[in-house]
């Protein structure tokens, strides 16, 4: 089990992964030919202006309307994509197979940063419940998605600090990793990748055509 | 996969025959053939996308006036909108019934303005106001749109203008205000298909039909500022377009090509569009949008960048500034649709000696709750519509002002209502009223 889960199933994972997001743009492109507004309209000069807005901290309305949401989001999203990549166990496991290295977290630091991630998906969880415009809009999925975003974390902590058996511990944070790859792709967790469109087309509309900042 | 139920108080019912009588004739077929055709073929990557890349985080809720006014109660939300309405659709694959689609019209014409706020909100950057534009459509195929908006739509179909005018009651009306506008301003005239003119000066059909002083205060403000202008005697003189607002993209077409193709037979340079918010929207880009062009042939201007041009040029003097305390109702369609806010401050301070500021304001302002279509609906559903928009009189009232200076004819009827509402004491004007008590005219040009 253990040799599968670290070593086909990483690379199922990653062809999936890589494989959807290729699809998934490629589709995107095509849709967008028919939706006879996008080509036209998008502009880099106001996409990357709104972008830019909208990945910096408090640079919008919005983000100063809610202190806390805006830290939180911030935070968690950084070390969602930060941690794995620079966590010394997967960097370890990548040069040991292909010889690549990269700089990696102390173990204290990735500690605390994978306790914030979870603290942050905590807060989500939370946030959910308590407010009445949140509550509306959520369905099961969303506490699905919140669930597989936040468990190779959890499993990974539990793994680190050896809590229960170790190898069944690895064996499940390989697999819950894998699955929130996978799911990337194919689920609303993809507004990783259709961010920066929804968002560039949306400031190329407002900066091009409107003549307004969209912040 | 519901929702956690919530426990929210019943909403008011509304009769409305456009939506009472015509969801009688619904069939569970027809509606998911119209939802399923609607869906697939007239939308495509932003539709899908858009749902695809909402993270259902509610963030956008702060944005709209009326979730705001309603005490944050989460159905006017604009994720809740979407959520009672499109994503309804998807899960059933259109299987559901004309009690749905009635509650989908009333959410989709009658609470949301389609001011697109929240797209400035929507951390994402998704366009909430098309998502209800598609439930519009919907609605329209399904001929469930709320009368009075009905009405509209079928004038512009019939007649190409808003009011059922008729071409000689709009010559006579022309004839009346050109005398008015003389007994005044001795050189005014209203030159009707003067070609090779420098400005094709378009209106709403309100205007002739019940506003018709306008027309006249215009024709002063053109002689004074000693424009070359015309207007035609023929269709296409009305450039407002509740169609695009109904989801009758057809007819909304129609009207704004009758428009363009006015201006291009006057061979005029340019169109001046009258004091209105969506008639604007509707002639520079959701028109243009659906005829395929992406500039519209002949240049438009809205009448605050006009106004703008006047008095900066000196074309224009000012002679006395207005010195009641003024604030400004920004209408979404120019403001926060054509970055016209700066303008429309510079020539309130250049006529108004004691302006006040709203708070918020420029493309943040909120909309006055009459937009999109929602004044339209009429009469039924003003009470929901006044008492969506609390937020507005409060902001207001924090001005202290007297006047709303107010560039837009459905904001000034929804500001009217929302001050009758609230009782706030203020009045509401047209910029062309304020220049018309401030411009020079000069002594040659008066009348007596
Ligand atoms: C699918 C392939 C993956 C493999 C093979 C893998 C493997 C590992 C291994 C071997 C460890 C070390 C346990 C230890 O310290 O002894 C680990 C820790 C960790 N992994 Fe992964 N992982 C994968 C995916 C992911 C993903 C997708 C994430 C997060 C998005 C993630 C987050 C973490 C975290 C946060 C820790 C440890 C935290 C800490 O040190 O406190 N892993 N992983
Ligand atoms: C790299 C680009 C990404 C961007 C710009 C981005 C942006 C956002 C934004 C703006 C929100 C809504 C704000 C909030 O609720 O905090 C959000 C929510 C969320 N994101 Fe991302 N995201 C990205 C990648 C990811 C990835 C890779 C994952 C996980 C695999 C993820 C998981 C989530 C989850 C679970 C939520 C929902 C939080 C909730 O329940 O409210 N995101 N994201
Ligand atoms: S477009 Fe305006 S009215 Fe409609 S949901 Fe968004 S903020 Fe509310
Ligand atoms: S529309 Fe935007 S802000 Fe609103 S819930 Fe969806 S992602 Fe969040
Ligand atoms: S009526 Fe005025 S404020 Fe209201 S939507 Fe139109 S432009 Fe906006």
């Amino acid at each position: 089990m253990y040799n599968f889960a670290s070593g086909p199933l990483v690379w199922i994972a990653f062809i999936v992964f890589v494989g959807g997001m290729v699809y998934q743009f490629v589709t995107l492109l095509r849709s967008a030919k028919k939706d006879k507004v996008i080509y036209p309209y998008m502009s880099a000069k106001y996409g990357l202006r709104s972008l830019l807005h909208w990945l910096i901290p408090f640079a919008t309305t919005n983000m100063r309307l809610r202190y806390e949401t805006t830290i939180v989001t911030f935070a968690f999203h950084l070390c969602l994509i930060l941690v794995p990549i620079f966590l010394t166990a997967h960097v370890a496991m990548v040069s040991f197979g292909w010889g690549a290295k990269w700089g990696t977290l102390s173990d204290g630091a990735a500690d605390w940063l994978t306790i914030l991630v979870v603290l942050a998906a905590v807060f989500f969880l939370v946030r959910r419940w308590m407010l009445p415009e949140v509550r509306f809009v959520t369905n099961p999925s969303d506490y699905l998605l919140l669930a597989i975003a936040a468990a190779p974390f959890i499993t990974g902590f539990m793994a680190h600090k050896q809590w229960f058996d170790y190898e069944t511990m690895v064996v499940i944070h390989m697999i819950s990793g894998a699955v929130m790859l996978m799911a990337i792709p194919f689920t609303r967790l993809s507004h990783m990748l259709f961010f920066p469109f929804t968002r560039a087309y949306m400031g190329s509309e407002f900066g091009a055509v409107r003549h307004v900042k969209d912040w | 996969m519901g929702s956690p139920a919530m426990k929210l108080p019943e909403l008011p019912i509304v009769g409305d025959p456009g939506l009472d009588e015509n969801a009688k004739n619904l069939t569970p077929e027809r509606i998911a053939e119209v939802i399923n055709r609607v869906i697939d073929r007239e939308t495509a990557a932003r539709f899908r996308v858009y749902m695809n890349t909402c993270v259902h985080c509610g963030l956008c809720s702060d944005a709209c006036h009326w979730f705001l006014s309603n005490d944050r109660d989460p159905r006017f939300s604009p994720v809740g909108k979407v959520k009672q309405t499109v994503w309804e659709m998807l899960r059933k694959k259109g299987r559901v019934d004309p009690d749905f689609i009635k509650d989908c019209s009333r959410i989709a014409q009658t609470e949301c303005n389609m001011c697109r706020r929240c797209s400035m909100y929507c951390q994402v950057g998704i366009d909430v106001a098309y998502m209800l534009l598609t439930v519009r459509r919907i609605c329209h195929e399904l001929e469930m749109v709320p009368q009075f908006m009905q009405d509209t739509v079928n004038s512009h179909a019939v007649t190409l203008n808003q009011m059922w005018v008729k071409q000689d009651e709009w010559i006579d009306t022309l004839q009346w205000q050109e005398e008015e506008a003389k007994s005044e301003v001795v050189t005014a005239r209203i030159p009707l298909d003067k070609e090779g003119a420098d400005i094709f000066y378009s209106v709403i059909a309100p205007e002739p039909k019940i506003l018709a002083q306008l027309i006249g205060n215009m024709a002063q403000i053109m002689a004074v500022a000693k424009i070359d202008w015309t207007m035609p005697s023929f269709d296409g003189w009305d450039n407002s377009n509740m169609a695009m607002y109904s989801g009758d993209f057809e007819t909304m077409g129609r009207v704004e090509r009758a428009h363009h193709e006015a201006a291009l037979k006057l061979k005029v340079k340019r169109i001046v569009m009258g004091e209105c918010g969506h008639a604007f929207r509707g002639a520079v880009y959701d028109g243009p949008k659906w005829l395929g062009w992406l500039e519209p042939p002949v240049p438009v201007i809205h009448a605050v960048d006009f106004y703008h041009e006047l008095i900066t040029s000196g074309r224009i003097k000012i002679a006395k500034k207005f010195d009641e305390p003024v604030t400004v109702q920004e209408p979404c369609n120019i403001v926060r649709g054509r970055g016209l806010g700066a303008k429309l401050r510079e020539i309130i301070h250049a006529t108004c000696s004691d302006f006040r500021p709203p708070e918020p304001s420029f493309e943040h302002n909120y909309c006055c709750g009459a937009g999109g279509g929602v004044i339209n609906c009429g009469p039924p559903w003003k009470t929901s519509r006044v008492k969506g928009n609390s937020v507005k009189a409060e902001q207001l009232a924090a001005t202290k002002a007297h006047i709303i200076i107010t560039p837009c004819h459905n904001c000034h009827s929804g500001i009217e209502d929302i001050i009758s509402g609230y009782k706030l004491g203020m009045h509401v004007k047209f910029f062309s009223e304020i220049l018309m008590e401030t411009m020079e005219i000069p002594d040659e040009l008066r009348a007596e």
